[in-house]
């Protein structure tokens, strides 16, 4: 499998008080636990089970996720910023993996 | 464009031996039960209202493996109108829950969008939890196209 | 497009899947790629083609299957492309060169290059792509083994350099070395019946392209957008391997990758989507 990677996508400026439109994905198989291999033996579970998103330390957003959603995660979201600052993006693998993704805004 | 009678019988009798079988067939299902029970859960026996909650979903899939879904609650997200989570299940998936989303009042909007994984044709349902305890719920039914070509 | 007898025998499994009639006709709807990289999905056929017009297999996709093109962000497959960047800057084998060390940027370098391969290499005495190019590099500039077909990074340095003719549209020279008789070749397999069901590429691509077998929208089988992100797999599918799904699912015996067959039929198909813009990394079901 192709190493985990995320991408997110974060306006680079907005005006105080805007709702901006977050988007990310992140490249995982999202193993459901359902499948089998070619031997009838089942496939373990390996999932992202969470994501969150921050804003200069304060939570934004969050998902549970379970093994129903699709391969290479997409998550699509809002956020009201009132500062510039920094969001700071998570994902949890089930195997204990934690993988994060930084982004920048300009505030005026 | 003409098929002569031989040609469409070929075809047809091509289309029929594309036969696929379904997603771990014969293993468990949640059902219209299995997603009432875990509704229960969050509305804490409570049955939830109608409206105020918009779920999109495509009528027809093409392919059950990525199946976009979205979201969203009229809400100003401040004050005590906070839609606090809204949950996603899935009625005829190996598992009802599909995604929950956790709302604060700094995502400005209660709105999210995600793609997901649909085993066969069956109502996708959402169910919003409020600040103030009030649940909501929406369904929609998505048709899962199968028995394409594969490849 | 005449009804055919196949949507009457179909009609049951059709009818019950399919709400609508007018789902079945392509749609006319124009791509344009982040609002900005306007693509020819639908354009006059080369001459000497079939078909008046070709259409891309984008306008044979749902709405929402669509709409995962049109914004390089929510394409799954640019995630892949991204791979293949990075594959692009990486040095490998015992010249410890990278592709950017001679092809700089791919950017300038790779710009539209792709839209007009398979080309003819004189050394091979045959046709070439961009895997097979790939592999050339690997194996007599970099002193890297040849990619396997579909391993290592194949499948996303491919899409990478390919993703750098977004939008140009598709033109291959068939007057190098001895590309018309490799496009005679593919257009003999194009429309020779094959396999246990005794299906030819044009039963289905040519003859009944906007129809359903049985749920699948038939489309012209263009390749204008390989190697594509396909929602069955979740994954990209490089166009060596869709040839022998297509070829698998007719019962018949599948050729290699890259061999002569596969190569003179990529010639052909490529050539039968003359005009219509590179999509790679296009999305299909």
């Amino acid at each position: 499998m192709a190493k985990v990677k995320p991408r997110v996508k974060v306006p680079k400026t907005a005006s105080a008080g805007e709702v901006i439109t977050i988007k990310t994905l992140i490249s995982h198989k999202m193993e459901s636990g359902q499948r089998k291999d070619s031997d009838g033996k089942a496939i373990p579970r390996q999932i992202i089970n969470k994501f969150t998103a921050e804003f200069n330390g304060q939570p934004v957003f969050s998902a549970d996720i379970h093994p129903a959603v699709s391969a290479n995660p997409y998550l699509e979201f809002t956020a009201k910023v009132s500062e510039s600052g920094k969001f700071t993006f998570t994902w949890v693998d089930d195997d204990g993996s934690v993988y994060t993704d930084e982004q920048e805004i300009a505030v005026s | 464009m003409n098929i002569n009678r031989r040609q469409a019988l070929t075809l047809s009798a091509g289309a029929a031996l594309f036969a696929v079988t379904g997603m771990s067939a014969g293993s468990a299902r949640a059902d219209a039960a299995a997603v009432d029970k875990a509704m229960m859960e969050i509305t804490g026996g409570a049955t939830p209202e109608e409206g105020k909650l918009t779920l999109n979903a495509p009528e027809i899939a093409e392919n059950g493996n990525t199946v976009p879904i979205g979201v969203s609650v009229d809400s100003a997200m401040e004050g005590d109108d906070i839609v606090e989570s809204i949950t996603i299940f899935a009625e005829g998936n190996p598992e009802p829950s599909v995604i929950t989303f956790n709302f604060t009042p700094m995502s400005g909007e209660a709105t999210a969008s995600t793609r997901m994984r649909l085993a066969k044709t069956q109502n996708v349902v959402a169910l919003a939890k409020m600040k103030d305890g009030k649940t909501y719920m929406a369904k929609s039914e998505v048709k899962v196209t199968i028995g394409g070509c594969g490849g | 497009m005449k009804k055919s007898i196949l949507n009457g025998v179909m009609g049951g499994v059709v009818a019950a899947l399919v709400s609508s009639a007018a789902w079945a006709e392509p749609v006319d709807d124009e791509l344009v790629i982040d609002g900005d990289i306007k693509m020819v999905v639908r354009t006059k056929a080369p001459e000497g083609h079939p078909f008046d017009e070709i259409r891309s297999g984008w306008q044979y996709r749902t709405k929402e299957t669509r709409a995962l093109e049109v914004d390089s962000f929510n394409n799954p497959g640019m995630l892949r492309v991204e791979e293949g960047e990075g594959i692009w800057n990486t040095a490998d084998g015992t010249e410890g060169k990278s592709c950017a060390d001679c092809h700089g940027d791919a950017s300038e370098s790779m710009k539209e290059v792709a839209a007009h391969y398979p080309k003819w290499d004189a050394q091979s005495n045959r046709p070439i792509n961009i895997e097979l190019m790939i592999n050339k590099c690997r194996t007599e500039r970099m002193g890297a083994e040849a990619y396997e077909f579909d391993k290592g990074g194949q499948k996303s340095l491919t899409a990478y350099i390919k993703h750098q003719a977004l939008g140009t549209p598709v033109s291959i020279d068939l007057t190098q070395g001895d590309m018309q008789s490799w496009w005679e070749k593919g257009k003999e397999e194009y429309y020779t019946r094959t396999g246990q069901l005794n299906l030819s590429c044009s039963n289905c691509h040519e003859d009944n392209a906007g129809n359903y077998i049985r749920a699948d929208h038939l489309s012209m089988g263009q390749v204008n957008g390989f190697p594509v992100y396909r929602l069955k797999q979740a994954d990209l599918v490089s166009l060596h391997n869709r040839f022998r799904g297509c070829i698998r699912d007719t019962r018949a015996e599948q050729p290699k990758a890259f061999s002569d067959e596969l190569m003179a039929l990529e010639v052909y198909v490529t050539w039968r989507g003359t005009g219509l813009s590179v999509e790679t990394p296009a999305v299909r079901n």
